[in-house]
């Protein structure tokens, strides 16, 4: 069953732009250029119930507002969404009592008193009942590890501790959606970690719908199947993480490590050589040539041990953003590739 | 229904554990408030001479104790009246995207507000009351007035009038930040409205005609003229039911305009910040 529809999306907002100087200041005063700026343009996706997917985008891209639209905090310049049926803008009490929204940067927590105070306060806001409130409240505070902090006030909890905090605010009226945008900036590689984790387990057990943004590859990696990255305020991919290397990956690395102590030095002949030290060293190769460039290292040179690797998602990506202004193949929200020769597909 | 009420009613609750956490500067700031009165009772006394061979007996209708009396009955009404840092929290919380939890939770921005800063008021009476009374005995010989029942009721229901006027005033303005963003040139526009229009400065019937009667028709006159003026006879019983009425359809006003303003407000928001 489809949790969300989104259909030819698009938000526009209009800037005001104001010129360098003081001159130009006044003169904005009296008359104002404002310029549109096309937020989303036009996206267009469909999520199952239970599926977990990724927005990737370079800052400004159009991920956090494609979430502020679904979660009604927002109205779309034109096009048509629903998640769980609802038309997110318009803000239905039911809706509401089945989604939560999670900003990395943002707390919805009181912020002088613990913890404990604001779930009271879900608990009568999203009328969750009573045995249900405390069975929740207990299975995420152990999971999140953070039961004996509830007490504690907000301000003095640290980044992880609080971030976790929110998590259990998000999660305590059991939302069937949830948006998480940023949910692990800033916190160090143990928090990230932990709450990687918990994120992981939570969505097997209850079958919910995650939309997660996030730079960090390492969450998206751990969390996430499907990806949608977005540049510019449209699509420009969506389909499995391993596709995406597939699909724009250009190149592959080769790892070698070389029996003689020396690193031959014509080897630059078959592709860019990187992280030398002797006996091993990397060589960057275009897909397409790799059985051949493997077969006449081999024939040439004497190996101790060979092989070859995708390059870094996180590489992949940013690259691709990079380099956005030349076409990428089309990929209009299908999960198939398309007809180009050089793709391979692993899943 | 019942179910809303429990959960306005621990909002309500729940603002006041966290009023109680910074006690200490409350308690000190609730105190200072009282400074000003006693200087401005001394600026009276200065004004009307008294004690004095050339004291002055009247000015417009009032003696020096009656404006005494108003002075603190004017203080009084905007004990309940006065909202400090509504506007501006809500024009905050518009600016940096936090007014997104009464956007995406199942609740009511305005009752959210409305139970917060009914919780913040009740606190600062608890720790008003016994400086309030102390200035009200120690000012009773100013005081001639024998109030009956319904004075006394006509008096109670402009002090609430005087709290829910001063609440949706705000709250509109506040609301503005939706439209504007930056308001704290607005809420020093209000606040000198206030000082004059409300009879914080002098009582409203000071003004000259026909400014007097005109400014009676502004909602501003129930955040502290008003409930003095009835308790000190200047509103007679045979016109509490039309100045009540008139507050009662100045509130309904305001509610609207509120309601209308959020529900365009929202959908003009852009929900900055991240």
């Amino acid at each position: 069953m489809l949790a969300i529809d989104v259909q030819d999306l698009t938000k526009t907002y209009r800037v005001y732009r104001k010129r360098e100087g003081l001159r130009a200041s006044i003169a904005g005063l009296f008359r104002r250029t404002y310029n549109e700026v096309h937020a989303v343009a036009g996206v267009s996706f469909q999520i199952e119930q239970g599926e977990m997917v990724a927005f990737l985008g370079p800052n400004g891209a159009g991920k956090t507002t494609t979430l502020k639209l679904l979660s009604g905090l927002i109205y779309p310049t034109s096009g048509s969404a629903t998640v769980l049926g609802y038309v997110p803008w318009q803000r239905e009490n039911a809706y509401r009592r089945r989604f939560s929204l999670v900003m990395g940067q943002k707390n919805q927590l009181w912020w002088d008193l613990p913890a404990q105070e604001s779930f009271r306060l879900h608990k009568e806001i999203y009328r969750i009942e009573t045995e249900a409130f405390r069975r929740r409240l207990d299975e995420l505070t152990d999971l999140l590890e953070v039961r004996k902090l509830i007490g504690q006030p907000v301000r003095e909890l640290s980044l992880g501790e609080r971030m976790r905090m929110e998590l259990i605010a998000a999660l305590l009226h059991s939302p069937e959606v949830l948006l998480l945008d940023e949910p692990t900036i800033g916190l160090d590689v143990v928090s990230q970690r932990k709450v990687q984790e918990f994120l992981k387990y939570y969505q097997a057990q209850r079958k919910i719908t995650v939309i997660l943004t996030s730079h960090y590859m390492k969450d998206v990696e751990a969390l996430c199947r499907r990806a949608i990255i977005i540049n510019e305020g449209e699509i420009k991919h969506d389909g499995s993480l391993a596709q995406i290397v597939d699909r724009f990956s250009t190149h592959k690395i080769i790892a070698l490590q070389f029996a003689d102590p020396v690193i031959p030095a014509d080897l630059d002949r078959f592709g860019t050589v990187f992280d030398v030290e002797a006996p091993r060293a990397k060589l960057r190769v275009p897909r397409n040539r790799i059985p051949e460039i493997l077969t006449a290292l081999l024939s040439r040179y004497a190996m101790e041990d060979v092989s070859v690797h995708d390059r870094p998602l996180e590489e992949v990506i940013a690259e691709m953003f990079t380099s956005v202004r030349e076409p990428i193949p089309s990929a209009n929200g299908s999960a198939a590739p398309t007809g180009d020769q050089l793709l391979t597909t692993n899943d | 229904m019942l179910a809303t009420f429990r959960t306005y009613s621990l909002i309500f609750r729940t603002s006041i554990e966290e009023r109680l956490t910074y006690r200490g500067d409350f308690a000190f700031a609730t105190l200072m408030r009282f400074l000003p009165i006693v200087t401005q009772v001394i600026l009276w006394r200065a004004i009307y001479r008294f004690d004095q061979s050339d004291a002055v007996g009247e000015l417009n209708g009032y003696s020096y104790p009656d404006m005494v009396a108003y002075y603190l009955l004017a203080m009084l009404g905007r004990a309940f009246s006065s909202m400090p840092g509504l506007s501006s929290g809500i024009a905050r919380e518009v600016r940096d995207g936090s007014v997104k939890k009464y956007l995406t939770q199942p609740i009511d921005m305005l009752g959210y507000l409305f139970c917060a800063r009914a919780a913040h008021k009740a606190v600062y009476y608890l720790v008003a009351v016994a400086p309030f009374a102390l200035v009200f005995y120690l000012c009773r010989g100013y005081f001639e007035i024998q109030p009956d029942a319904r004075i006394a009721t006509a008096f109670a229901l402009s002090l609430v009038m005087a709290f829910l006027i001063g609440f949706l005033l705000e709250a509109l303005i506040g609301l503005i930040a939706f439209w504007f963003l930056e308001v704290s040139s607005l809420i020093f526009i209000y606040m000198m409205l206030n000082y004059f229009l409300s009879g914080h400065m002098l009582p409203i019937d000071w003004l000259p005609a026909p400014l007097d009667t005109l400014v009676m028709y502004l909602p501003f006159t129930y955040l502290a003229y008003v409930p003095a003026a009835i308790l000190l006879g200047k509103i007679g019983p045979h016109q509490f039911n039309e100045t009540l009425a008139a507050g009662g359809l100045w509130i309904v006003v305001l509610l609207i305009a509120n309601r209308v303003a959020y529900a365009r407000g929202v959908r003009r928001y852009g929900a900055f910040g991240g």
